[in-house]
This record gives structure tokens, sequence and C-alpha cells, in this order.
């Protein structure tokens, strides 16, 4: 919940008009879609599908194109699958699976949680202005493997004893695994990216 | 690699910010809007709010704060200051937290630790370990508020909230609060050689060396500071400079040109 209301101020900062909801209904309407999240990926899935998000995240981002913006668990639901307490279904928009952090030295840490630097891969999209390597606010446990077919949606990783996706980009989908809202000038740029893209979408 | 931390403490007595010598509350410094801001744009990497009034009536101001703070604070913020219970716990998380620090409730009844940490995960609950040096020169911790001795030693402490289901430990020295002196390195040493999880140091700052000397004598993970910041103009920032210059790895203070309209509108439409 806390996430979801600095997720909402940092748009609000930037100017956006932002609608908080439970009903999909909303979606329509919207030129943009953001869905951050923390917790574990079982009960997150479930409530989408009990509000029935499902479907109608479907015909808007896949059918329609709308922009997506997954933050975290947000980004992980784009997988197939998660191994998060047993195995759960994801929104299967980019081939690949979520899988338990495991760094190759004890020295690392799980959660990876912290500022890390990410290695910019592709650098329109979201990280234009950002240079090469900006700092962002991370917190989770596990993390989207992207399977080599799909190595190309990835545009940022980061190191934490093991090579992390931490953003990815699929035409209008975008999924960003660290904290944009609480990564300070970097993240705000960044999501003023997310809202140029959005709104340049909408206008062509 | 994670970056070393670079946190700015506000202390806040019945809803304004104070300073602190030795743990006893010397001058009023204001607003904690203000000083959020500045802190938001000076490049520091987190913010810790601590209510340290005297008693718990001044408690729904203090949440209102908190939730007004987290419209403009982009950086986690980590807020304690007496927290008992689990509904404590999760009434800061819902006002804007991201992690919480507890204190005195943990050492009175260490079983909370562990319930706080199973409902919330360990990466949310920060312990806080007040210590002084006592004359047989044992750091011997302290609760409420440092008016309480108990027969803990710091070492012992860490690391049983460590086995408890702490994420991170914030520790500071009483001794040396406020008095510029820089931290207790032998302090900081003898808690980070005997945990593994991230240790915050806290007490003492007087020179942005003593932030340096916390992290490559100290072997901290973070470095926080209260007083010193609150009288210099880009305080934060001219830290941060500092730290790279020695060649700490923190996060630069890169400024990213983001265009924000002048009088942003905080309504959201909450159809929750």
């Amino acid at each position: 919940m806390g996430n979801l209301r600095y997720v909402a101020n940092a748009f609000v900062a930037l100017g956006q008009e932002v609608m908080v909801t439970s009903n999909p209904n909303d979606l329509r309407s919207a030129s943009a879609i953001i869905l951050p999240g923390v917790g574990a990926f079982s009960d997150g899935k479930r409530n989408l599908e009990k509000l029935g998000f499902i479907e109608i995240l479907n015909e808007e981002v896949i059918e329609k194109g709308k922009p997506y913006l997954g933050i975290c668990l947000g980004m992980q639901f784009l997988a197939q699958e998660s191994y998060e307490n047993g195995c759960h279904k994801g929104f299967g928009w980019i081939n690949g699976n979520v899988k338990r952090i495991k760094p190759c030295e004890s020295k690392y840490k799980v959660p990876h949680m912290g500022w890390n630097n990410v290695q910019v891969q592709r650098k329109d999209g979201l990280f234009v202005g950002l240079g090469e390597g900006p700092v962002f606010y991370f917190v989770h446990s596990y993390c989207l493997d992207i399977e080599e077919s799909s190595f190309n949606y990835v545009t940022s990783t980061c190191w934490h004893g093991v090579r992390i996706t931490a953003s990815v980009q699929k035409e209008n989908i975008f999924g960003v695994q660290f904290h944009p809202e609480k990564s300070q000038g970097a993240g705000l740029k960044l999501l003023k990216n997310f809202v140029d893209t959005a709104s340049g979408a909408t206008n062509a | 690699m994670l970056k070393k931390r670079l946190i700015a403490t506000l202390l806040t007595r019945n809803g304004r910010i104070v300073q602190s010598v030795n743990f006893r509350h010397t001058n009023v410094i204001g607003n904690a809007f203000t000083a959020v801001d500045f802190f938001n744009t000076w490049a520091v990497d987190e913010i810790v709010i601590l209510d340290v009034s005297l008693n718990k009536n001044f408690r729904e101001k203090f949440y209102e704060m908190i939730q007004g703070l987290s419209r403009r604070c982009f950086v986690p913020l980590t807020v304690g200051g007496w927290v008992t219970s689990i509904e404590d716990i999760r009434t800061l998380l819902k006002t804007g937290a991201d992690k919480v620090v507890v204190n005195t409730e943990a050492v009175k009844n260490p079983g909370f630790v562990t319930d706080a940490a199973r409902i919330f995960g360990s990466q949310c609950i920060v312990i806080s370990i007040d210590v002084k040096l006592d004359t047989n020169n044992v750091y011997k911790v302290y609760i409420d508020r440092g008016k309480e001795a108990t027969s803990l030693s710091s070492e012992e402490w860490a690391k049983k909230v460590q086995e408890l289901g702490a994420g991170e430990i914030y520790l500071t020295s009483i001794d040396r609060d406020g008095l510029l002196q820089g931290y207790d390195l032998q302090l900081l040493q003898s808690v980070t050689s005997v945990v593994n999880i991230p240790v915050i140091a806290s007490g003492g700052v007087g020179h942005w060396q003593h932030l340096v000397d916390g992290i490559n004598i100290g072997n901290t993970d973070a470095v926080s500071a209260a007083n010193i910041f609150h009288y210099t103009e880009h305080s934060t920032k001219n830290a941060k400079e500092f730290l790279h210059k020695a060649g700490v790895d923190a996060r630069e203070t890169v400024f990213y040109k983001v265009t924000q309209p002048r009088r942003p509108v905080y309504e959201i439409d909450y159809r929750v």
C-alpha cells in the first residue's frame, strides 16, 4: 500500500493526473497503466484474477497497445511462471520465469536491498538522458530470468553476485525491477520518460 | 555492487525537529517539511525520522506528518520511536514508512522482533541500539530514549537481534551524540565484526571525514548524521562529494533535469 502511494505521488509530482483503482473497468479510460507491487507473487496474482484484471489488461495492453509499466512485482507478472512458493502462472507477455536470487558468494545478501547501479543496454525509452550506469533503489528476493529468445527485450541489468534483469521493454510493455518512486532524481527522470513515451504513443 | 548509504536523521518532538546532545534535546530546528525537501534535492540516500517525544500524546500528529512527508520524499523513509506493537508497525507502513525502527520493545519482548520480521519481512525491521560505555569499559545497551540501562552488551544484543530476524541495525553512541567528535569507531567495529546484517552508524559527526571513517574503519554499510545537516547549505551534497573524493562507493549526486510543474496538484483519485 505504501509503495502504491509513493508511485502515485511521484506521477503527481510530474504533473500527471493519477487514479488509484481496484476496478479493472477504470483501465479503459486511462492513457497508461502502471502496476506497482510488493509482496508475494501468488497473492498478488490471485487478487488480480479475483478482481477481473487479467482479461481487461490483455485487451488494453496487448490488443489495444496501451503503455504498461510494471514496477517490481508488476514486472515479474510479465513472466510465464513464478517459482516463488510453488509454481504460479504470470501474464506470459515475456518469455521468462521468476526465480529466487542465488548470488555466487555469501557476501551478496538476499533480499537484494539498497542502491545499485544498472548497466543500460538500451538508451532509448525509459533511459533517455540517464547515462551509462544510473543508480536505482532495489528491494527484492526474486527476479525475472529471461529466456534466451527474449534477451533483446532486456533494457538494463545489474550485478548482485548474479546478473539480475533490472528492466525490460517489449513494444508498449515496460517493466522495472527497481523502485523508481524511491530512486530520487534518476527515478523521477525514468518515470518522466515513461510519461513522454506514453503520451507519444497516444498522440501517434 | 550495493552503494554505501548516506542517511539524514531527523528527530521530532511534538511535531517539531529538534537537535540532541547526549540524548538531551537542545534547540528546536523547526519544520520537517523544509528539511525533507532539502535532503531530497541534496542527494541523501535515505531519511530516518525518529519520534523522540516524551510520551505518545502527539502520535496522531506524528502520523499526519509522516503522511505529508511521504508525498515529497522520493528516497526510502525509515520511521521509528514509540513502536511497541504490530499494529504500530502496520500504521507506520500504511502512513508512508518503508522500514520501521524498533528499540525499547525489542529488549522488553524479543519475540516481538521475530513476529514483526515474519509478518512484514526482515528487510523492513530495523533495530536501533543505543549504547553507553560503562566504567568497566563495556558497551552497555540503554533503552527508553537512553534513560534505562540494561544488562546487555552491544555485541551480544546485536548478535541476538540478528538471530531474532532484524534486517538492519541502527547503532548510536549516546556518549558521542551531538558532540561533533566523530563516531565511536571501536563500538562500530565491535558490532560490525559480529553480525552480517547492515549496520548504520549514528552519533557524533562533526566533519565529513567522520563519515568516511565510519565506513572505512567502522566497517558500516551506512552512515547517518543529524545535527550537522541542519546548518550548512547543500550539506548532504557536500558530504556526498567528500565521500566520493575519499574513494567511498556511494551513489553519485548526478543532477537529472526533470521538469516539474510549479504547483503540483496533490489530489489523487483514490477508488480503493
